[in-house]
């Protein structure tokens, strides 16, 4: 809707622009203002045609939109989450999860599995973000459930320090301290949160996928999600002021480099002292 | 003094006693002596003798990384407080900022941040403690698996047991310090262990932490623990440590010329002492090397202590570990009700497995001495191979740690091999007891194949590969006789054969004699005989 608000403005400009280098009789430039009226005229004529058609089909495109889905869910996902969203022995039903839900899976790659385990595990994604959002819509319409988050609260730019305390309390229990992702029962885990994106974030808090609980807003406020965010965000913008981080494992990794690369050092060092000259 | 300076008096010009320089180094050594008669001492220490051996120099690391972590530690107690005072943070570090810490904390994040120099030397600290107690660790094992701790070096080895283990009361008080998240864990587990004791357990932690966990007195505690107290009996006792060093003289490995009475090797001065303390800048080199390129202990990934957290992958410091795995597989619902209170097995065990292997670990050498009724002194360091049992022993034991100190990472384990982490617990489980039964009796037979290859090696020489058709139609393979050199490194060991029962000076035969009997018949049953001169000769004989 912005677009189409945006567009006459610049149509009527460029038209008063080619009133007022019309001639009074022909001259070197008429045919340069020619040139210009005839783009000038085109262009208008396309962008009001294109957002007068804008405003009347955004219903259509949703329309559109949700039969593409629609197709997509059949094809990828009916198998196991039944024809009607109703689950299987194999997968949860999926009334009322949510556009966010959706996005989340899909748009990380969890979904469509590509074995059943202990979890579903990230990988390439399968599907253009046109096509996750079709599906997302088409999901979204079958129950009432989570929408995908606006942009504002998924940009990272709260308040790292109140979202680093958040994280802390809520979060890194699983996650690690420094969300390097850590071990759950029975072959499941909590994955790493770096190069994640804000939306992905705010949706799996929202949503709780997997083994993950889920941080509704009363829970944690949109403000509280868009501050954990900001920390996360922070922290992968940021390297380690003490130098390489060792994978933020904490003190097994800081344990194992010692006695490999520091002891090893040392004794090389002590069998270089004591070597014998040949 | 004069001793040193005398024979570089001889060497040059420049060490000429009428040259400025001399006469001056001359006319202070007097005049410190004619006050100490020190000279004495120095001429003693200075023609100590160091054998050469690489192995020789891993308890010199630990002295030095110790240097190292004295020298940054008094950096730090600059600037750090030791209180648990509430205060909001208001350093650099932005996600952090406007948050309750407490004291101990915010200057830590100071010193991290605002003090120049300051995070270098907290991760230099942190990292010398690191290594300061792997090269104890791996000190020991040398120690252990060459026989240096026996007579007359028995005292010596538990007085370096206990600077290890003042070394890990070291660690684990340091650790504590800074009132992050991760030291907060550890001491909460600390404190649970503490209350897990029957009946004083409880009363024990309430006076550790001045009331309830975590209170506001246990920083300040452990700070003056960390600082003076520990460090003080850690001095203490390695100067002891030395000094039973000096007096005891090193030991050295057999060779042409080194015998039980001598030491064959370098003086300490001067080469050796150059040697050394170029060393000690390396070490030191090493140290600053990796603390200025990897991060150790982020304190503000961690975050300010607050009860109600605990991190994924929280974890001790390295050489805490082995607790910490005891912990993680000590078996679940041990815990009995007697008599209307709770005993917590599944925390006393662990408890009581970690109390005997360190103990078993300090009484090694009693123990042997013990069994093997051996009471001559040793000087010669064995070759592990020529005392199987022992090694066998060692390697069991390590074995025993090492699962204990895999357990500890055991959730890191998992998610990085895709295991659950039932499985890598239960198999640490089952690998705790098997695993040093297999150790032991693997090392014993790849010792005794070892000294049996040494023996045929001795007798025979090698096998040159050199195959010869002699008149009579016969092939021989040629061996190459060994020279006396390497040959004396093969057969000098000990010899020694299970102990007989015989009847005490009453004619009986005490059930401890029996004990001892059957410890020595394990520990010497299987053995390889050392060459005799005799069967040396008699197979030159055939050679020729």
């Amino acid at each position: 809707m912005r677009e189409s608000s945006g567009v006459p403005s610049t149509k009527s400009s460029s038209r008063a622009a080619a009133r007022g280098r019309r001639p009074a009789r022909r001259g070197p430039l008429a045919t340069i203002a020619l040139l210009v009226i005839g783009l000038a005229a085109t262009g208008g004529v396309y962008s009001l045609f294109t957002a007068t058609a804008s405003a009347d089909s955004a219903t259509t495109v949703a329309a559109d939109q949700v039969g593409e889905g629609q197709k997509l869910y059949q094809a990828n996902c009916a198998s196991c989450h039944g024809l009607q969203l109703e689950g299987t022995d194999d997968a949860p039903t999926l009334v009322g999860v949510g556009a966010a839900a959706v996005d989340f899976q899909v748009g990380t790659g969890r979904m469509p599995a590509a074995a059943s385990g202990p979890q579903a595990e990230k990988k390439p994604v399968q599907f253009t973000d046109d096509q996750v959002k079709a599906l997302a819509a088409y999901v979204a319409t079958i129950g009432v459930g989570p929408a995908i988050p606006a942009a504002e609260y998924t940009d990272g730019e709260g308040d790292p320090a109140h979202g680093g305390e958040l994280f802390r309390t809520n979060c890194a229990m699983c996650h690690n301290v420094a969300g390097a992702g850590g071990a759950l029962t029975e072959g499941k885990f909590a994955p790493a949160l770096t190069g994640v994106t804000g939306t992905h974030i705010y949706e799996a808090m929202l949503t709780g996928p997997q083994n993950m609980p889920v941080f509704n807003d009363l829970n944690l406020s949109p403000t509280d999600k868009k501050d954990i965010i900001a920390y996360l965000k922070y922290l992968e913008a940021n390297p380690s002021p003490g130098g390489f981080e060792l994978g933020n494992l904490g003190p097994v990794a800081e344990g194992l480099f010692i006695w490999i690369f520091g002891l090893g050092a040392v004794v090389a060092v002590t069998v270089w002292l004591t070597a014998k000259s040949n | 003094m004069t001793t040193t300076t005398e024979p570089t008096a001889t060497r040059g010009p420049f060490a000429d006693p009428t040259s400025g320089t001399a006469r001056f180094t001359t006319a202070a050594a007097n005049y410190i002596d004619e006050r100490t008669s020190i000279s004495g001492f120095v001429k003693e220490l200075g023609r100590k003798i160091f054998p050469d051996h690489w192995s020789f120099m891993l308890g010199e690391v630990a002295l030095y990384s110790f240097i190292v972590i004295l020298l940054s530690g008094t950096f730090l107690t600059f600037f750090f407080e030791p209180a648990m005072t509430p205060t909001h943070y208001e350093g650099t570090f932005a996600p952090m900022k406007g948050l309750e810490v407490s004291a101990a904390f915010d200057s830590a994040m100071n010193i991290s941040f605002d003090v120049r120099g300051g995070l270098l030397m907290r991760q230099v600290h942190h990292w010398a403690a690191l290594l300061f107690i792997s090269s104890i660790g791996l000190h020991m094992l040398r120690i252990f698996f060459t026989g240096a701790f026996r007579k007359p070096r028995e005292l010596n080895w538990v007085i370096g047991f206990l600077l290890f283990v003042l070394a890990l009361a070291e660690g684990f008080t340091g650790y504590s310090l800074p009132d992050d998240l991760l030291s907060g864990n550890g001491l909460r587990i600390i404190d649970g262990m503490v209350k897990g004791i029957p009946v004083i357990g409880t009363w024990i932690s309430y006076l550790l932490f001045g009331g309830e966990f975590p209170g506001t007195d246990i920083v300040p505690r452990l700070f003056v623990l960390h600082i003076l107290l520990l460090p003080a009996i850690l001095v203490a006792a390695l100067g002891l440590h030395l000094v039973l060093l000096v007096v005891n003289k090193h030991t050295q490995f057999a060779g042409p010329g080194r015998t039980n009475e001598n030491v064959v090797g370098v003086p300490i001065l001067p080469t050796f002492a150059a040697k050394a303390a170029g060393f000690f800048f390396i070490v030191f080199g090493i140290i600053v090397l990796i603390a200025s390129l990897f991060t150790i202990n982020p304190i503000w990934n961690y975050g300010p202590y607050d009860p109600s957290p605990v991190s994924a992958g929280t974890q001790p410091d390295w050489y805490i570990g082995f607790a910490d795995g005891a912990l993680r597989l000590a078996p679940t619902h041990l815990e009995v009700v007697w008599f209307g209170y709770t005993v917590s097995w599944n925390i006393l065990l662990p408890i009581l497995v970690l109390v005997v292997f360190l103990a078993a670990v300090a009484a090694y050498p009693f123990l042997e001495a013990w069994v093997t009724g051996d009471k001559r002194e040793h000087h010669i360091a064995d070759r592990p191979r020529n005392a199987p049992t022992r090694t066998a022993i060692g390697a069991a034991g390590v074995v025993f740690y090492a699962v204990l100190w895999a357990a500890a990472s055991s959730d890191l384990i998992a998610t990085h091999f895709k295991l659950t982490i039932e499985g890598v617990i239960v198999s640490l489980q089952i690998l705790l007891i098997i695993g040093p039964i297999i150790a032991y009796q693997v090392t014993k037979r790849v010792c005794i194949g070892l000294q049996k290859k040494d023996r045929e090696i001795a007798l025979h020489g090698y096998e040159s590969g050199r195959i010869v058709r002699m008149p009579s139609g016969e092939y021989i393979e040629v061996h190459q006789p060994l020279d006396e050199y390497d040959r004396w490194r093969l057969t000098s060991y000990n010899e020694y054969k299970p102990l007989v029962v015989r009847p005490n000076a009453q004619g009986r035969i005490t059930a401890a004699t029996r004990v001892r009997a059957g410890f020595s018949r394990w520990f010497f049953e299987d053995r390889i005989v050392p060459v005799s001169k005799g069967e040396l000769e008699s197979a030159h004989h055939d050679h020729h």
